[in-house]
């Protein structure tokens, strides 16, 4: 989005911030069901900044909840992005790999992550493991499967034009086909880090304690609505925070194609 | 000259298997010829008569299906920086500044760096791209591009320089600057060039023999000696002599028939 594009940007979400103070002090909703705006922005005013007591989860503690989940989510992305991009490369390059674990991969991609999470409970137990495993498994499919898929789309001339240059074959993966993957690369991690703040409310509901969807899941146990709205929220900004890291580290990265779409 | 051809090709043939046609195709046959050092040899020919196979089994992309071909007494074994390749489409690293796709060989064949800035910054004077050097490709014109591409070849210092039609894609202005240089250039560096183009004006401004080649199955028509003296003028007469009839053998070769496939 271009900076002068903003304030419309931004427009529709207040207008419907709006609405929805106003459906709720006109009494439009029933009362005690759907919170305000300003009522959600007074309990997060008490998660982040009130009195961290032992008496109420959701005093104080919204800090230490994001580092939590974020700490999973890096971990988690990190494992993920590396053996992704790995294999991915090597599935995409090398035929015989591809035959070998083609049917594996197509296997173990329909599979729902989240139909892992009684087995790595199971497996890891109430542990920041758990949580960091289903990250990484889940996260590993979509960055491997468009590594792999860019991969195999390296332009010939440019892998014939390396060798004819003096590259030897087996150094044509690092030579060629892994700069050339880059932009299906980056690609493929938008979509890794998306789903793995998906798998971190997961897991942090079902299978480890303390971040944000172990908030959400608290909230809900006690009827507090303002307070999973707070959390609903707090999840977006943080995806969208690091999406937009990642989208400018791919910037960096490929500024040498800047200008090539519409060319 | 030596008498000893660099190029040495003994009824070549090349045949590949078309998977989505299901059926054999023959793309060039019975290539016979002799190149020798330091010989521009252009090749004409319709679309689809083996021209490229042909530059591609010297090049060492592809294999001969039977036949001989021999550089300097040797068979092809793979590519090689010994064997220049100018493709029509540029194929630039577009993740590597043009300094950088300059070095790209030189870097791979473990040249110092001290050797390498100074061969790049000569090579990048000759081709005249000296303060483009920091330039993406998608930066360059067509005609930087290709410019580009000869100077990142010319560095490994290659003994045969093969061009698939590299002026193709290059408004005539260009491509006159650029026809004009590559002829200098070859007659400087003492190399063997095979040029493939569609141009028939182009084949006899450049070729110290022009090849016509037929339709697929692709044969060698016609090797016709252009003894013009250089630089040529393309509105002499002599010149328009050998065009009419290069531009005559190949409208033949268009019209032979194609069915022995």
């Amino acid at each position: 989005m271009k900076p002068g594009r903003w304030p419309l940007g931004l427009l529709v979400p207040a207008l419907l911030v709006l609405f929805w103070q106003i459906a709720g002090d006109l009494g439009w909703t029933p009362p005690g069901s759907i919170p305000t705006p300003v009522a959600v922005v007074e309990s997060w005013y008490v998660w982040i900044f009130g009195p961290v007591t032992p008496l109420a989860w959701h005093s104080g503690t919204w800090t230490f909840y994001v580092l939590l989940s974020l700490r999973r989510v890096a971990a988690g992305f990190a494992i993920a992005s590396v053996t992704g991009v790995t294999f991915g490369l090597l599935l995409g390059w090398y035929a015989l790999v591809n035959d070998l674990f083609d049917g594996l991969i197509n296997f173990l991609r329909a599979i729902p992550t989240t139909a892992w999470v009684p087995f790595t409970v199971f497996f890891f137990g109430i542990h920041e493991s758990a949580a960091v495993f289903l990250i990484a498994f889940g996260a590993f499919f979509p960055i491997a499967m468009s590594v792999a898929a860019g991969a195999r789309q390296t332009p010939r001339t440019l892998t014939r034009a390396a060798l004819m240059l003096g590259t030897p074959p087996r150094r044509l993966l690092r030579r060629v086909v892994l700069p050339a993957t880059l932009p299906s690369t980056f690609a493929g991690l938008r979509i890794g880090l998306g789903l793995s703040w998906v798998l971190v409310i997961v897991s942090e509901m079902l299978a480890v304690q303390g971040g944000l969807g172990y908030a959400l899941w608290s909230a809900y146990q006690v009827n507090r609505l303002d307070l999973i709205v707070d959390a609903i929220v707090s999840v977006g900004v943080l995806g969208l925070m690091s999406d937009w890291l990642l989208v400018q580290l791919s910037r960096i990265t490929l500024r040498w194609q800047r200008g090539l779409v519409g060319q | 000259m030596s008498s000893a051809p660099v190029i040495a090709c003994h009824q070549l043939t090349k045949a590949y298997h078309d998977i989505s046609r299901g059926e054999t195709v023959v793309a060039c046959k019975d290539i016979t010829l002799r190149i020798d050092r330091g010989e521009f040899i252009t090749v004409v020919g319709p679309s689809g008569c083996g021209k490229t196979s042909l530059l591609y089994i010297l090049a060492g992309f592809e294999t001969k299906t039977s036949g001989s071909i021999m550089i300097d007494g040797r068979p092809i074994q793979g590519p090689g920086p010994d064997r220049a390749v100018v493709f029509q489409e540029f194929a630039l690293f577009p993740w590597l500044d043009l300094r950088r796709n300059v070095e790209f060989g030189p870097r791979e064949r473990g040249v110092s760096r001290s050797d390498i800035d100074a061969s790049v910054n000569q090579i990048l004077r000759t081709v005249g791209l000296e303060t483009a050097a920091n330039r993406y490709p998608h930066e360059l014109s067509a005609g930087m591009r290709q410019r580009a591409a000869l100077a990142r070849v010319l560095i490994n210092d290659p003994k045969i320089l093969l061009m698939d039609e590299p002026f193709a894609a290059l408004d005539a202005q260009t491509r006159l600057a650029l026809q004009r240089e590559l002829s200098k250039l070859s007659a400087e560096m003492s190399l063997t060039v095979m040029f493939i183009t569609h141009s028939v004006e182009e084949a006899v401004l450049l070729g110290d023999r022009v090849l016509v080649m037929s339709a697929r199955p692709g044969q060698i028509m016609a090797d016709i000696s252009i003894p013009l003296p250089r630089p040529r003028d393309p509105t002499s007469l002599e010149f328009n002599e050998h065009r009419r009839e290069i531009a005559r053998l190949l409208e033949q070769a268009s019209l032979s028939p194609v069915t022995a496939s």
